[in-house]
Protein backbone atom coordinates (compact mmCIF):
# COMPACT_ATOMS: atom_id res chain seq x y z
CA UNK A 1 0.00 0.00 0.00
CA UNK A 2 1.28 3.44 -0.96
CA UNK A 3 0.19 6.20 1.39
CA UNK A 4 0.46 9.92 0.83
CA UNK A 5 0.15 12.10 3.93
CA UNK A 6 -0.59 15.76 3.20
CA UNK A 7 0.94 18.09 5.71
CA UNK A 8 0.35 21.73 6.50
CA UNK A 9 3.06 23.79 8.11
CA UNK A 10 1.23 25.87 10.73
CA UNK A 11 2.02 28.09 13.72
CA UNK A 12 2.31 26.17 16.97
CA UNK A 13 -0.99 26.18 18.88
CA UNK A 14 0.48 28.47 21.55
CA UNK A 15 1.45 31.16 19.01
CA UNK A 16 0.37 34.75 19.40
CA UNK A 17 -1.41 35.74 16.22
CA UNK A 18 -0.48 39.15 14.80
CA UNK A 19 -0.49 40.73 11.36
CA UNK A 20 1.79 43.08 9.44
CA UNK A 21 1.76 45.19 6.26
CA UNK A 22 -1.54 46.89 6.95
CA UNK A 23 -3.02 43.67 8.37
CA UNK A 24 -2.60 41.92 5.03
CA UNK A 25 -0.06 39.30 6.14
CA UNK A 26 0.48 37.00 9.09
CA UNK A 27 3.36 38.12 11.30
CA UNK A 28 5.79 35.19 11.29
CA UNK A 29 8.16 36.94 13.67
CA UNK A 30 9.00 34.67 16.60
CA UNK A 31 6.48 32.02 15.52
CA UNK A 32 7.38 28.35 15.89
CA UNK A 33 5.97 26.11 13.18
CA UNK A 34 4.70 22.57 13.62
CA UNK A 35 3.03 19.81 11.64
CA UNK A 36 -0.67 20.71 11.67
CA UNK A 37 -2.08 18.67 14.59
CA UNK A 38 -4.86 17.03 12.53
CA UNK A 39 -2.21 15.99 9.98
CA UNK A 40 0.06 14.64 12.70
CA UNK A 41 -2.64 12.23 13.88
CA UNK A 42 -2.89 11.05 10.25
CA UNK A 43 0.88 10.77 9.83
CA UNK A 44 1.15 8.70 13.00
CA UNK A 45 -1.59 6.37 11.75
CA UNK A 46 0.27 6.09 8.41
CA UNK A 47 3.44 5.06 10.26
CA UNK A 48 1.36 2.41 12.02
CA UNK A 49 0.33 1.06 8.58
CA UNK A 50 4.01 1.13 7.59
CA UNK A 51 5.07 -0.87 10.64
CA UNK A 52 2.13 -3.28 10.75
CA UNK A 53 1.26 -3.72 7.08
CA UNK A 54 4.41 -2.77 5.20
CA UNK A 55 3.00 0.43 3.74
CA UNK A 56 5.24 3.00 2.10
CA UNK A 57 4.63 6.51 3.42
CA UNK A 58 5.31 9.71 1.49
CA UNK A 59 4.64 13.12 3.02
CA UNK A 60 3.83 16.15 0.90
CA UNK A 61 3.51 19.84 1.59
CA UNK A 62 2.66 22.76 -0.67
CA UNK A 63 4.86 25.61 0.48
CA UNK A 64 8.09 27.54 0.22
CA UNK A 65 11.56 26.31 1.20
CA UNK A 66 10.94 27.59 4.75
CA UNK A 67 8.52 24.68 5.31
CA UNK A 68 11.20 22.02 4.77
CA UNK A 69 12.05 21.61 8.49
CA UNK A 70 8.43 20.52 9.01
CA UNK A 71 8.80 17.89 6.25
CA UNK A 72 12.13 16.77 7.75
CA UNK A 73 10.36 16.33 11.08
CA UNK A 74 7.81 14.07 9.36
CA UNK A 75 10.71 12.07 7.89
CA UNK A 76 12.28 11.84 11.34
CA UNK A 77 9.00 10.49 12.70
CA UNK A 78 9.27 7.75 10.09
CA UNK A 79 7.95 8.73 6.66
CA UNK A 80 9.94 7.12 3.83
CA UNK A 81 10.21 10.14 1.58
CA UNK A 82 8.96 13.69 1.17
CA UNK A 83 7.73 15.95 -1.60
CA UNK A 84 7.46 19.72 -1.50
CA UNK A 85 5.46 21.52 -4.15
CA UNK A 86 7.17 24.85 -4.43
CA UNK A 87 4.29 27.33 -4.17
CA UNK A 88 2.61 29.45 -1.53
CA UNK A 89 -0.43 27.68 -0.10
CA UNK A 90 -2.89 30.56 -0.21
CA UNK A 91 -6.05 29.02 -1.66
CA UNK A 92 -7.51 25.62 -0.82
CA UNK A 93 -8.50 24.84 -4.39
CA UNK A 94 -5.03 25.70 -5.70
CA UNK A 95 -3.47 23.43 -3.05
CA UNK A 96 -5.90 20.60 -3.85
CA UNK A 97 -4.97 20.87 -7.54
CA UNK A 98 -1.26 20.55 -6.69
CA UNK A 99 -1.90 17.55 -4.46
CA UNK A 100 -4.09 15.90 -7.10
CA UNK A 101 -1.17 16.09 -9.51
CA UNK A 102 1.14 14.46 -6.96
CA UNK A 103 -1.40 11.68 -6.30
CA UNK A 104 -1.94 10.98 -10.02
CA UNK A 105 1.79 10.72 -10.67
CA UNK A 106 2.55 8.66 -7.57
CA UNK A 107 -0.30 6.15 -7.74
CA UNK A 108 -1.20 6.32 -4.05
CA UNK A 109 -3.85 4.00 -2.63
CA UNK A 110 -4.56 6.04 0.44
CA UNK A 111 -4.28 9.80 0.89
CA UNK A 112 -4.46 11.05 4.47
CA UNK A 113 -5.05 14.74 5.14
CA UNK A 114 -6.06 16.51 8.33
CA UNK A 115 -9.70 17.61 8.23
CA UNK A 116 -8.58 21.22 8.56
CA UNK A 117 -5.46 23.26 9.19
CA UNK A 118 -5.23 25.33 12.32
CA UNK A 119 -4.17 28.50 10.48
CA UNK A 120 -6.73 29.18 7.74
CA UNK A 121 -9.26 26.60 9.00
CA UNK A 122 -10.59 26.27 5.46
CA UNK A 123 -11.43 22.58 5.85
CA UNK A 124 -11.67 22.22 2.09
CA UNK A 125 -8.48 20.60 0.79
CA UNK A 126 -9.30 16.92 1.56
CA UNK A 127 -12.79 17.10 0.00
CA UNK A 128 -11.64 19.06 -3.03
CA UNK A 129 -8.76 16.66 -3.56
CA UNK A 130 -11.12 13.67 -3.43
CA UNK A 131 -13.52 15.40 -5.85
CA UNK A 132 -10.73 16.27 -8.29
CA UNK A 133 -9.47 12.67 -8.24
CA UNK A 134 -12.94 11.16 -8.08
CA UNK A 135 -11.75 9.03 -5.13
CA UNK A 136 -13.82 7.88 -2.19
CA UNK A 137 -13.70 10.31 0.71
CA UNK A 138 -14.26 10.11 4.47
CA UNK A 139 -14.12 13.33 6.46
CA UNK A 140 -13.79 13.87 10.24
CA UNK A 141 -12.30 10.39 10.33
CA UNK A 142 -11.55 9.04 13.82
CA UNK A 143 -10.64 5.39 13.10
CA UNK A 144 -9.15 3.74 10.05
CA UNK A 145 -8.15 0.19 9.14
CA UNK A 146 -7.36 -1.29 5.74
CA UNK A 147 -7.78 -4.91 4.70
CA UNK A 148 -6.69 -5.58 1.12
CA UNK A 149 -8.43 -2.99 -1.01
CA UNK A 150 -11.16 -2.17 1.51
CA UNK A 151 -11.00 0.43 4.25
CA UNK A 152 -13.16 0.59 7.34
CA UNK A 153 -13.45 3.98 8.95
CA UNK A 154 -15.34 5.77 11.66
CA UNK A 155 -16.54 9.27 11.20
CA UNK A 156 -17.56 11.71 13.87
CA UNK A 157 -21.08 13.00 13.38
CA UNK A 158 -22.94 15.58 15.45
CA UNK A 159 -23.81 13.63 18.59
CA UNK A 160 -22.31 10.27 17.69
CA UNK A 161 -20.32 8.28 15.20
CA UNK A 162 -20.81 6.46 11.95
CA UNK A 163 -19.00 3.35 10.75
CA UNK A 164 -18.17 3.39 7.07
CA UNK A 165 -16.66 1.03 4.51
CA UNK A 166 -15.12 2.15 1.24
CA UNK A 167 -12.80 0.70 -1.33
CA UNK A 168 -9.38 2.16 -2.07
CA UNK A 169 -8.23 4.54 -3.45
CA UNK A 170 -9.49 6.71 -0.64
CA UNK A 171 -8.95 10.22 0.70
CA UNK A 172 -9.25 10.80 4.45
CA UNK A 173 -9.88 14.05 6.30
CA UNK A 174 -8.48 12.93 9.63
CA UNK A 175 -8.51 14.15 13.19
CA UNK A 176 -7.77 13.05 16.75
CA UNK A 177 -8.88 9.47 17.23
CA UNK A 178 -6.96 8.12 14.18
CA UNK A 179 -4.38 7.71 16.92
CA UNK A 180 -4.48 8.96 20.48
CA UNK A 181 -2.49 11.89 21.78
CA UNK A 182 -0.19 9.51 23.68
CA UNK A 183 0.66 7.67 20.43
CA UNK A 184 2.14 10.78 18.81
CA UNK A 185 5.89 10.43 18.36
CA UNK A 186 8.68 12.76 19.17
CA UNK A 187 11.51 12.14 16.70
CA UNK A 188 14.47 10.39 18.33
CA UNK A 189 18.11 11.06 17.45
CA UNK A 190 18.31 8.10 15.09
CA UNK A 191 15.19 9.28 13.27
CA UNK A 192 16.57 12.78 12.97
CA UNK A 193 19.87 11.47 11.58
CA UNK A 194 18.26 9.16 8.99
CA UNK A 195 15.81 11.91 7.98
CA UNK A 196 18.75 13.94 6.69
CA UNK A 197 19.50 11.37 4.02
CA UNK A 198 15.93 10.57 2.99
CA UNK A 199 14.71 11.92 -0.34
CA UNK A 200 12.97 15.30 -0.32
CA UNK A 201 11.87 16.04 -3.86
CA UNK A 202 10.93 19.58 -4.86
CA UNK A 203 8.33 19.88 -7.62
CA UNK A 204 7.23 23.01 -9.41
CA UNK A 205 3.48 23.75 -9.23
CA UNK A 206 1.05 23.05 -12.04
CA UNK A 207 -1.12 25.87 -13.30
CA UNK A 208 -4.38 26.15 -11.36
CA UNK A 209 -7.01 28.75 -10.63
CA UNK A 210 -6.82 30.68 -7.42
CA UNK A 211 -10.48 30.89 -6.42
CA UNK A 212 -10.17 32.69 -3.11
CA UNK A 213 -7.78 35.15 -1.61
CA UNK A 214 -7.37 36.37 1.96
CA UNK A 215 -7.25 40.12 1.42
CA UNK A 216 -7.09 41.31 5.01
CA UNK A 217 -6.94 40.07 8.60
CA UNK A 218 -8.48 41.40 11.77
CA UNK A 219 -7.98 40.63 15.41
CA UNK A 220 -11.03 40.25 17.63
CA UNK A 221 -12.04 43.46 19.42
CA UNK A 222 -10.46 43.69 22.88
CA UNK A 223 -12.70 42.35 25.58
CA UNK A 224 -14.01 44.36 28.46
CA UNK A 225 -12.86 43.15 31.87
CA UNK A 226 -14.52 40.18 33.52
CA UNK A 227 -17.30 40.99 35.95
CA UNK A 228 -16.60 39.14 39.18
CA UNK A 229 -19.13 37.91 41.69
CA UNK A 230 -18.34 36.79 45.21
CA UNK A 231 -18.64 33.05 45.80
CA UNK A 232 -21.73 33.67 47.95
CA UNK A 233 -23.39 36.02 45.43
CA UNK A 234 -24.80 33.44 43.05
CA UNK A 235 -28.03 35.45 42.84
CA UNK A 236 -25.90 38.20 41.31
CA UNK A 237 -24.57 35.82 38.64
CA UNK A 238 -27.97 34.33 37.82
CA UNK A 239 -29.43 37.81 37.63
CA UNK A 240 -26.67 39.01 35.28
CA UNK A 241 -27.06 35.99 33.00
CA UNK A 242 -30.80 36.60 32.81
CA UNK A 243 -31.14 40.39 32.69
CA UNK A 244 -27.85 41.58 31.28
CA UNK A 245 -26.49 38.81 29.05
CA UNK A 246 -29.99 37.44 28.37
CA UNK A 247 -28.72 33.90 27.88
CA UNK A 248 -30.92 32.10 30.42
CA UNK B 1 -30.39 33.23 -10.24
CA UNK B 2 -31.92 32.67 -6.80
CA UNK B 3 -29.67 31.84 -3.88
CA UNK B 4 -29.69 28.19 -2.90
CA UNK B 5 -29.59 26.83 0.63
CA UNK B 6 -29.44 23.21 1.71
CA UNK B 7 -32.03 23.01 4.49
CA UNK B 8 -30.89 20.15 6.71
CA UNK B 9 -33.32 17.96 8.54
CA UNK B 10 -33.17 15.04 10.91
CA UNK B 11 -35.99 12.51 11.16
CA UNK B 12 -38.04 14.68 8.83
CA UNK B 13 -37.76 17.81 11.00
CA UNK B 14 -35.71 20.83 9.98
CA UNK B 15 -32.72 21.66 12.10
CA UNK B 16 -32.43 25.16 13.52
CA UNK B 17 -29.53 25.85 11.14
CA UNK B 18 -31.91 25.45 8.20
CA UNK B 19 -33.80 28.54 9.39
CA UNK B 20 -30.55 30.34 10.15
CA UNK B 21 -29.32 29.73 6.59
CA UNK B 22 -32.66 30.86 5.19
CA UNK B 23 -32.46 34.09 7.24
CA UNK B 24 -28.93 34.72 6.04
CA UNK B 25 -29.63 33.97 2.39
CA UNK B 26 -32.79 36.10 2.44
CA UNK B 27 -30.76 39.17 3.48
CA UNK B 28 -28.36 38.69 0.58
CA UNK B 29 -31.18 37.91 -1.84
CA UNK B 30 -32.96 41.15 -0.88
CA UNK B 31 -29.82 43.17 -1.52
CA UNK B 32 -29.38 41.52 -4.92
CA UNK B 33 -33.05 41.70 -5.88
CA UNK B 34 -33.50 37.94 -6.04
CA UNK B 35 -35.05 35.13 -3.99
CA UNK B 36 -34.08 32.11 -1.90
CA UNK B 37 -34.60 28.50 -2.96
CA UNK B 38 -34.06 25.65 -0.50
CA UNK B 39 -33.28 22.09 -1.41
CA UNK B 40 -34.49 19.51 1.12
CA UNK B 41 -33.79 15.78 1.39
CA UNK B 42 -36.45 13.51 2.84
CA UNK B 43 -37.76 16.36 4.96
CA UNK B 44 -41.36 16.69 5.99
CA UNK B 45 -43.53 19.74 5.64
CA UNK B 46 -41.63 22.63 4.03
CA UNK B 47 -43.97 25.39 5.16
CA UNK B 48 -41.82 26.44 8.14
CA UNK B 49 -39.12 27.59 5.71
CA UNK B 50 -41.50 30.25 4.40
CA UNK B 51 -41.29 31.99 7.80
CA UNK B 52 -37.63 32.73 7.16
CA UNK B 53 -37.75 34.01 3.61
CA UNK B 54 -37.63 30.90 1.41
CA UNK B 55 -39.81 31.28 -1.71
CA UNK B 56 -39.24 27.95 -3.35
CA UNK B 57 -38.45 24.46 -2.14
CA UNK B 58 -36.95 21.73 -4.27
CA UNK B 59 -38.12 18.68 -2.44
CA UNK B 60 -36.06 15.52 -2.85
CA UNK B 61 -37.58 12.26 -1.64
CA UNK B 62 -35.46 9.16 -2.09
CA UNK B 63 -35.00 6.16 0.20
CA UNK B 64 -31.41 5.80 -0.91
CA UNK B 65 -30.74 9.10 0.81
CA UNK B 66 -32.00 8.00 4.23
CA UNK B 67 -28.43 7.78 5.46
CA UNK B 68 -26.29 10.80 4.90
CA UNK B 69 -23.85 10.25 2.05
CA UNK B 70 -21.59 13.19 1.22
CA UNK B 71 -21.05 12.42 -2.44
CA UNK B 72 -24.71 11.76 -3.18
CA UNK B 73 -25.91 14.76 -1.17
CA UNK B 74 -23.31 16.98 -2.86
CA UNK B 75 -24.64 15.76 -6.20
CA UNK B 76 -28.18 16.66 -5.15
CA UNK B 77 -27.12 20.19 -4.16
CA UNK B 78 -25.05 20.64 -7.30
CA UNK B 79 -27.93 19.65 -9.56
CA UNK B 80 -30.33 21.87 -7.63
CA UNK B 81 -27.93 24.82 -8.05
CA UNK B 82 -27.64 24.12 -11.77
CA UNK B 83 -31.39 23.85 -12.17
CA UNK B 84 -31.94 27.19 -10.41
CA UNK B 85 -28.91 28.87 -12.00
CA UNK B 86 -27.80 29.77 -8.45
CA UNK B 87 -24.57 31.73 -8.16
CA UNK B 88 -24.48 31.69 -4.36
CA UNK B 89 -24.94 28.46 -2.41
CA UNK B 90 -25.21 28.78 1.36
CA UNK B 91 -24.44 25.82 3.62
CA UNK B 92 -24.13 25.35 7.38
CA UNK B 93 -21.22 24.22 9.53
CA UNK B 94 -22.67 20.93 10.70
CA UNK B 95 -20.32 17.97 10.35
CA UNK B 96 -22.34 16.74 7.39
CA UNK B 97 -22.39 20.06 5.56
CA UNK B 98 -18.67 20.63 6.08
CA UNK B 99 -18.16 17.16 4.60
CA UNK B 100 -20.09 17.86 1.43
CA UNK B 101 -19.29 21.57 0.86
CA UNK B 102 -15.89 21.08 -0.87
CA UNK B 103 -17.45 18.44 -3.15
CA UNK B 104 -20.19 20.88 -4.13
CA UNK B 105 -17.59 23.60 -4.74
CA UNK B 106 -15.50 21.43 -7.09
CA UNK B 107 -18.64 20.19 -8.84
CA UNK B 108 -19.71 23.75 -9.61
CA UNK B 109 -16.22 25.22 -10.23
CA UNK B 110 -17.01 27.47 -7.31
CA UNK B 111 -14.78 29.20 -4.80
CA UNK B 112 -15.56 28.17 -1.24
CA UNK B 113 -15.29 30.07 2.03
CA UNK B 114 -15.99 28.29 5.32
CA UNK B 115 -16.54 29.65 8.86
CA UNK B 116 -18.20 32.77 7.49
CA UNK B 117 -19.28 34.98 10.39
CA UNK B 118 -21.52 37.60 8.81
CA UNK B 119 -23.18 38.95 5.69
CA UNK B 120 -20.85 39.63 2.74
CA UNK B 121 -18.94 42.88 3.26
CA UNK B 122 -19.40 43.52 -0.43
CA UNK B 123 -20.91 41.50 -3.26
CA UNK B 124 -18.72 43.00 -6.01
CA UNK B 125 -15.96 42.10 -5.42
CA UNK B 126 -17.44 39.34 -3.30
CA UNK B 127 -15.88 39.55 0.16
CA UNK B 128 -16.79 37.77 3.35
CA UNK B 129 -15.40 37.83 6.86
CA UNK B 130 -14.51 34.45 8.29
CA UNK B 131 -12.96 32.97 11.38
CA UNK B 132 -9.34 31.90 11.00
CA UNK B 133 -6.37 30.95 13.13
CA UNK B 134 -8.69 28.85 15.27
CA UNK B 135 -10.81 31.82 16.31
CA UNK B 136 -7.80 33.94 17.24
CA UNK B 137 -8.41 36.20 14.23
CA UNK B 138 -10.70 36.91 11.30
CA UNK B 139 -9.80 37.06 7.67
CA UNK B 140 -11.55 38.82 4.85
CA UNK B 141 -11.69 36.47 1.92
CA UNK B 142 -12.43 37.47 -1.62
CA UNK B 143 -14.05 34.85 -3.83
CA UNK B 144 -13.31 35.48 -7.48
CA UNK B 145 -15.29 32.71 -9.17
CA UNK B 146 -18.68 33.22 -10.79
CA UNK B 147 -20.34 30.66 -8.49
CA UNK B 148 -19.67 30.88 -4.76
CA UNK B 149 -20.18 28.40 -1.92
CA UNK B 150 -20.31 29.70 1.65
CA UNK B 151 -20.57 27.81 4.88
CA UNK B 152 -21.84 29.90 7.75
CA UNK B 153 -20.26 29.50 11.17
CA UNK B 154 -22.51 28.12 13.87
CA UNK B 155 -24.56 30.70 15.74
CA UNK B 156 -22.98 33.53 13.79
CA UNK B 157 -26.11 34.96 12.24
CA UNK B 158 -29.26 34.01 14.10
CA UNK B 159 -32.86 33.82 13.01
CA UNK B 160 -34.67 36.63 11.21
CA UNK B 161 -38.34 36.03 10.48
CA UNK B 162 -39.55 37.08 7.06
CA UNK B 163 -42.84 35.70 5.86
CA UNK B 164 -42.82 34.63 2.22
CA UNK B 165 -45.20 32.75 -0.03
CA UNK B 166 -43.76 29.40 -0.80
CA UNK B 167 -43.93 27.17 -3.85
CA UNK B 168 -42.91 23.56 -3.60
CA UNK B 169 -41.61 21.37 -6.40
CA UNK B 170 -40.64 17.70 -6.34
CA UNK B 171 -37.10 17.34 -7.53
CA UNK B 172 -35.51 14.06 -8.64
CA UNK B 173 -31.82 14.57 -9.31
CA UNK B 174 -30.07 11.81 -11.22
CA UNK B 175 -27.87 9.77 -8.91
CA UNK B 176 -25.60 6.93 -9.92
CA UNK B 177 -23.97 3.99 -8.14
CA UNK B 178 -20.68 5.86 -7.79
CA UNK B 179 -22.50 8.34 -5.53
CA UNK B 180 -22.98 5.53 -3.03
CA UNK B 181 -19.54 3.91 -3.15
CA UNK B 182 -18.82 5.03 0.43
CA UNK B 183 -21.14 2.85 2.48
CA UNK B 184 -22.51 3.58 5.93
CA UNK B 185 -22.43 0.34 7.93
CA UNK B 186 -23.85 1.62 11.19
CA UNK B 187 -24.72 4.81 13.04
CA UNK B 188 -24.40 5.25 16.79
CA UNK B 189 -26.09 8.28 18.25
CA UNK B 190 -26.25 9.26 21.86
CA UNK B 191 -29.89 9.66 22.68
CA UNK B 192 -31.53 11.67 25.39
CA UNK B 193 -28.50 13.91 25.80
CA UNK B 194 -27.97 17.39 24.47
CA UNK B 195 -25.05 17.28 22.04
CA UNK B 196 -22.33 19.91 21.92
CA UNK B 197 -23.22 20.57 18.28
CA UNK B 198 -26.85 21.41 19.04
CA UNK B 199 -26.51 23.00 22.46
CA UNK B 200 -27.28 26.64 23.22
CA UNK B 201 -25.47 26.25 26.54
CA UNK B 202 -22.36 24.19 27.23
CA UNK B 203 -21.07 23.39 30.73
CA UNK B 204 -17.46 22.33 30.69
CA UNK B 205 -15.17 20.83 33.32
CA UNK B 206 -11.41 20.81 33.72
CA UNK B 207 -8.81 19.19 35.92
CA UNK B 208 -10.02 21.39 38.78
CA UNK B 209 -12.83 18.89 39.26
CA UNK B 210 -10.18 16.42 40.45
CA UNK B 211 -11.60 13.22 39.00
CA UNK B 212 -14.32 11.61 36.84
CA UNK B 213 -16.33 10.72 39.95
CA UNK B 214 -17.07 14.42 40.44
CA UNK B 215 -18.80 14.93 37.08
CA UNK B 216 -22.21 14.33 38.59
CA UNK B 217 -22.46 17.87 39.90
CA UNK B 218 -21.52 19.27 36.48
CA UNK B 219 -24.14 17.07 34.84
CA UNK B 220 -26.76 18.28 37.30
CA UNK B 221 -25.97 21.86 36.40
CA UNK B 222 -26.19 20.93 32.71
CA UNK B 223 -29.55 19.24 33.21
CA UNK B 224 -31.05 22.30 34.87
CA UNK B 225 -29.85 24.50 32.01
CA UNK B 226 -30.65 22.06 29.21
CA UNK B 227 -26.96 22.20 28.42
CA UNK B 228 -24.42 19.82 26.92
CA UNK B 229 -21.39 18.80 28.96
CA UNK B 230 -17.86 19.18 27.66
CA UNK B 231 -14.33 19.02 29.01
CA UNK B 232 -10.82 20.36 28.59
CA UNK B 233 -8.06 18.47 26.77
CA UNK B 234 -6.24 17.18 29.89
CA UNK B 235 -9.49 15.69 31.14
CA UNK B 236 -10.03 13.71 27.94
CA UNK B 237 -6.33 12.77 27.75
CA UNK B 238 -6.57 11.40 31.30
CA UNK B 239 -9.56 9.36 30.20
CA UNK B 240 -11.92 10.96 32.70
CA UNK B 241 -14.30 11.84 29.89
CA UNK B 242 -14.67 10.63 26.27
CA UNK B 243 -12.77 12.42 23.47
CA UNK B 244 -16.07 13.43 21.94
CA UNK B 245 -16.48 15.88 24.85
CA UNK B 246 -13.06 17.50 24.39
CA UNK B 247 -13.51 21.09 23.28
CA UNK B 248 -10.67 23.33 22.18
CA UNK B 249 -8.36 23.90 19.26
CA UNK B 250 -7.67 20.22 18.59
CA UNK B 251 -11.04 19.08 19.89
CA UNK B 252 -14.49 20.32 19.06
CA UNK B 253 -15.06 24.01 18.49
CA UNK B 254 -17.86 25.52 20.55
CA UNK B 255 -19.87 28.51 19.39
CA UNK B 256 -22.69 28.64 21.84
CA UNK B 257 -24.73 31.33 23.58
CA UNK B 258 -23.38 30.52 27.03
CA UNK B 259 -20.23 28.63 27.94
CA UNK B 260 -19.58 27.86 31.61
CA UNK B 261 -16.04 26.71 32.41
CA UNK B 262 -15.53 25.02 35.76
CA UNK B 263 -12.04 24.29 37.00
CA UNK B 264 -10.52 25.09 33.60
CA UNK B 265 -7.52 27.41 33.76
CA UNK B 266 -7.87 28.53 30.15
CA UNK B 267 -4.87 27.41 28.09
CA UNK B 268 -4.60 29.36 24.85
CA UNK B 269 -5.68 26.29 22.84
CA UNK B 270 -8.80 25.85 24.96
CA UNK B 271 -9.76 29.50 24.64
CA UNK B 272 -9.27 29.36 20.86
CA UNK B 273 -11.79 26.55 20.63
CA UNK B 274 -14.51 28.20 22.68
CA UNK B 275 -13.95 31.88 21.95
CA UNK B 276 -16.80 32.17 19.46
CA UNK B 277 -19.25 31.55 22.30
CA UNK B 278 -21.21 34.69 23.06
CA UNK B 279 -21.09 34.73 26.87
CA UNK B 280 -18.42 33.00 28.92
CA UNK B 281 -18.52 32.29 32.64
CA UNK B 282 -15.58 30.96 34.62
CA UNK B 283 -15.49 29.37 38.05
CA UNK B 284 -11.98 28.74 39.32
CA UNK B 285 -10.10 28.82 42.63
CA UNK B 286 -7.16 30.57 41.01
CA UNK B 287 -7.84 34.27 40.46
CA UNK B 288 -4.82 34.39 38.16
CA UNK B 289 -6.18 31.70 35.80
CA UNK B 290 -5.99 33.02 32.20
CA UNK B 291 -9.65 32.21 31.65
CA UNK B 292 -10.61 35.28 33.71
CA UNK B 293 -9.06 37.47 30.99
CA UNK B 294 -11.49 36.25 28.34
CA UNK B 295 -14.59 35.59 30.44
CA UNK B 296 -17.57 37.91 30.78
CA UNK B 297 -18.47 36.76 34.28
CA UNK B 298 -16.40 35.01 36.87
CA UNK B 299 -16.36 33.65 40.37
CA UNK B 300 -13.13 33.00 42.22
CA UNK B 301 -13.95 30.05 44.39
CA UNK B 302 -14.19 26.34 44.91
CA UNK B 303 -16.32 24.50 42.36
CA UNK B 304 -17.19 21.84 44.93
CA UNK B 305 -18.81 24.52 47.06
CA UNK B 306 -20.27 26.66 44.27
CA UNK B 307 -21.68 24.17 41.74
CA UNK B 308 -24.34 22.57 43.93
CA UNK B 309 -25.46 25.99 45.15
CA UNK B 310 -25.54 27.40 41.61
CA UNK B 311 -27.57 24.42 40.42
CA UNK B 312 -30.03 25.04 43.25
CA UNK B 313 -30.28 28.77 42.45
CA UNK B 314 -30.90 28.00 38.79
CA UNK B 315 -33.58 25.46 39.69
CA UNK B 316 -35.36 28.14 41.69
CA UNK B 317 -34.88 30.64 38.89
CA UNK B 318 -36.31 28.22 36.32
CA UNK B 319 -39.25 27.45 38.58
CA UNK B 320 -40.02 31.16 38.93
CA UNK B 321 -39.55 32.01 35.26
CA UNK B 322 -41.24 29.18 33.45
Amino acid sequence: MKILVCISHVPDTTSKINFVNGDSEFDTNGVQYVINPNDEFGLTRAIWFQEQQGANVTVVNVGGADTEPTLRKALAIGANEAIRVNAEATDGFFVAKQLAEVVKNGGYDLVICGKESLDYNGGMVPGMLAALLNYNFVNSCTELTVDGSTAKASREIDGGKETISASLPLVIGGQKGLVEEKDLRIPNMRGIMTARTKALTVLEPVGANVNTKAVKFEKPAPKSAVKLFAADDLDGLVNALHNEAKVI
Amino acid sequence: MSLLIYAESAEGKFKKVAFELASYAKKIADSLGTTVTAVTVNAGNSSELANYGVSKVLKVTNDKLNNFNAKAYADVIKQAAQKEGSKIIVLSSTTDSLYLAPLVAVGLDAGFASNVVGLPLSTSPFQVKRNAFSNKAFNITEISTDVKVLSIGKNSFGLVESSTSLSEEDFAPSLNDADFSVKVESVEKTTGKVTIADADIVVSGGRGLKGPENWGMLEELATVLGAATACSKPVSDLGWRPHSEHVGQTGKPVATNLYIAVGISGAIQHIAGINSSKVKVVINTDAEAPFFKVADYGIVGDAFDILPKLTQKLKEFKANNS
